[in-house]
């Protein structure tokens, strides 16, 4: 009798939450930075998302966007995690923009066959070895943004470079990304700290080795105090910079201003770009919000546009078929040309940019040319689903 | 030759910003007893009022007042409002309601400037280099920052040892109780140091604001190494915490200028710079715990 009436009671509450899942829209839990320093990272990412919805429906699916503030702490990132995955049964994730957080939070929520589609972090480890199935990266594997910025400096022709980024995960990714592509000589490698405010130490080491150009990578805030304080030490004129984009963002330019011209940048993206998909998406976001879209917004915005058309192939639900529509990634992409490689990451086109100086005086982030057609990663190989 | 001076430079000039920092979180915490985590925050306030005051007028000079009465007026509402009632309380209850305040200042400078980072245009006076030696050219802003930074620290040198309210101070922070019973005001007296505090935080909020970004958490990221300071210099010492901010931005700015080379020494290229950077970032704790377990009560207390 007992069993006959658990098994009743379960199938009950089985009808229940099955009723209660058919009607309700599908949960988003967008775990992202949105205070301190780096909280512009996460704010424009999670703006750009909202764009890509439409009266709460991604894809004509309706859907409910859960977002929490991670404070660029891996463990609080994680924490968010657990709690979306147990309390509120968030099968579908996004929004992480340190690689750091993406390191601890990531495993997690694939682990609980949730999918993670990444707006931003794309560290070596999940595109190599430890990747899966469930997890989707629409931005970039870090190293490609570093790679294209060697190639950059090796077109450009310069021959001894001095290279800097904070001591962390995605900061060693930076310089070993740049040193695969960049032909010529290093003169210096420095490790800062992601902390550090002031770069007066490193501004005198850089004037000592006297090297031909300087690669950076500083993201947020960092990187606007390091290129003002190159400009102050008098630097700006002497050593030509070339950056990846995460250290020239619009808010970087907007911020630096004068002192950023001349600077050589390699990015996946600018808002210059002439297709249709990304006049729509600057259009929106230039009636939208009152600041500069930069690209953490392009890619919120394109990975809102994947989950679009991924649910509106599966209807809405989060199984095999979401997953293969995921895989097609077939949307119209903000940056032109978008695919996916067999671990899941990108194979995209990457550009040179440079900052000139706009129409109305102020610097604008022109592109000038290409660097890389249909580049991948290095870690796909590793990678066996 | 020329390099190792310019470091040694930098190394001062942090040092100086953070002897203002110190100087108000030593006298608050040696002279009241209390843990101010939200010190951080007024260098914060300083720093924003200054720089929205400079950019709005289009006056570098016209932040500073502005910075400084900010700075000051928040440092004095927030003995008012809210210190006043933790003196008696243990340092647990103080370390919460400041982070607590942390916490308040920083979600209400969001709401008002927004998450982007300010910037003040430095004036054109103090914009450029000066050359000191042959081959040693230095930011005039830098050295500018010293020289006020040295100046504030003999002001405060007479404050505190040749005026009457000086003398409070420093009987206050070593004998609260007797001051008190001297038929001091030392409700005032708090207010003032507290206010003083403010002062030279916002102070150097300000100042930092056209080298550094002028950002949201600015204040957290410099506190705790001015807590490193204090702990060094000795809790309630100005003399301790002038010195021992000189000396551990001269350490810090060493150990990073310094030690991946010398790292490079005796090992491969990449290893020694992860590591000299590791180390280097770690440099000033461990000189704290070497002060700690050498002089316990810091380096410019007279053990008693």
């Amino acid at each position: 009798m007992l069993t006959r009436k658990t098994l009743l009671a379960a199938s009950a509450l089985l009808a229940t939450t099955f009723a209660a899942w058919a009607e309700d829209p599908v949960k988003i839990g967008m775990i992202t930075t949105l205070s301190g320093p780096a909280g512009y990272l996460g704010q424009d990412v999670r703006d750009g998302f909202k764009l890509a919805m439409e009266d709460n429906k991604l894809g004509g699916v309706p859907v409910e966007l859960l977002v929490e503030d991670d404070g660029l702490k891996p463990g609080q990132g994680k924490q968010i995690a657990e709690r979306f995955l147990s309390e509120s049964g968030v099968k579908l994730f996004t929004g992480i923009v340190f690689s750091n957080v993406a390191g601890a939070t990531v495993p997690d929520i694939v682990d609980n066959e949730a999918f993670y589609i990444s707006p931003n972090a794309g560290p070596s480890n999940l595109a190599g070895k430890e990747c899966s199935e469930n997890y989707f990266v629409v931005s970039w594997q870090n190293d490609s943004l570093h790679e294209s910025a060697g190639q950059l400096a090796t077109n450009l022709g310069y021959k001894k470079a001095f290279i800097l980024a904070p001591n962390y995960q995605a900061g060693k990714d930076a310089l070993a990304g740049f040193k695969r592509f960049f032909k010529g000589e290093i003169a210096g490698e420095v490790y800062t700290r992601l902390d550090q405010t002031d770069f007066a130490a490193e501004m005198a080491q850089i004037r000592a080795a006297k090297p031909d150009v300087v690669f950076q990578f500083h993201p947020g805030g960092l990187g606007i105090t390091f290129l003002r304080q190159y400009e102050q030490a008098g630097l700006g004129k002497e050593i030509p910079m070339v950056l990846a984009e995460p250290s020239m963002d619009g808010v970087t330019l907007a911020a630096v201003g004068e002192a950023a011209v001349g600077v050589n940048v390699s990015a996946h993206w600018n808002t210059d770009f002439d297709n249709p998909a990304n006049k729509k998406f600057m259009e929106a976001w230039n009636k939208a919000y009152n600041r500069p879209a930069t690209y953490y917004s392009s890619q919120g915005y394109d990975t809102g546009q994947l989950i679009a058309s991924a649910l509106k192939a599966s209807g809405g639900k989060l199984d095999d078929s979401f997953r293969d529509a995921l895989r097609k990634a077939d949307f119209q992409s903000v940056r032109g040309k978008f695919a996916f490689g067999p671990n899941q990451h990108p194979i995209q086109d990457w550009y040179a940019l440079k900052v000139e100086k706009g129409a109305d005086g102020k610097p604008v982030i022109k592109t000038v040319g290409e660097v890389f057609k249909d580049h991948g990663d290095a870690y796909s190989a590793d990678c066996k689903m | 030759m020329t390099l190792f001076l310019e470091q040694l430079l930098n190394g001062v000039q942090f040092g100086v910003m953070l002897f203002l920092m110190a100087a108000g979180l030593t006298l608050i915490f040696g002279i009241m007893g209390v843990i101010n985590l939200a010190h951080g925050s007024i260098y914060m306030i300083g720093a924003y009022a200054g720089t929205f005051v400079a950019t709005e007028t289009g006056s570098f000079w016209l932040g500073i007042p502005a910075a400084l009465a900010a700075a000051a007026l928040a440092g004095v509402v927030i003995e008012f409002l809210v210190v006043r009632r933790l003196y008696g309380r243990d340092h647990l209850d103080q370390v919460l309601a400041t982070f607590g305040l942390i916490l308040i200042f920083n979600q209400a400078v969001t709401m008002l400037f927004g998450r982007q980072p300010l910037f003040v245009q430095m004036p054109s006076i103090l914009d450029g280099s000066v050359e000191l030696l042959p081959g040693l050219s230095y930011p005039i802003y830098r050295l500018t920052i010293i020289l006020v930074g040295l100046l504030v620290a003999f002001g405060l040198y007479l404050l505190i040892n040749r005026t009457r309210i000086g003398m409070l101070v420093r009987a206050g922070s070593t004998n609260r109780e007797m001051v008190r019973a001297l038929g001091v005001d030392v409700r005032l007296l708090y207010t003032l140091v507290f206010g003083l505090g403010a002062l030279l935080a916002g102070l150097a909020g300000f100042m930092a604001g056209p080298i550094l970004a002028v950002q949201i958490g600015m204040g957290e990221q410099i506190l705790i190494t001015t807590f490193v300071v204090v702990v060094i210099g000795g809790v309630g010492s100005i003399r301790g915490a002038f010195f021992a901010s000189l000396i551990l931005g001269i350490v810090d700015t060493g150990l990073r200028a310094y030690l991946p080379g010398l790292l490079r020494q005796v090992m491969v290229g990449p290893e020694a710079d992860a590591l000299g950077a590791g180390i280097s970032s770690m440099g000033i704790y461990l000189l704290m715990a070497i002060v700690l377990l050498i002089r316990p009560k810091g380096l410019f207390i007279r053990n008693s």
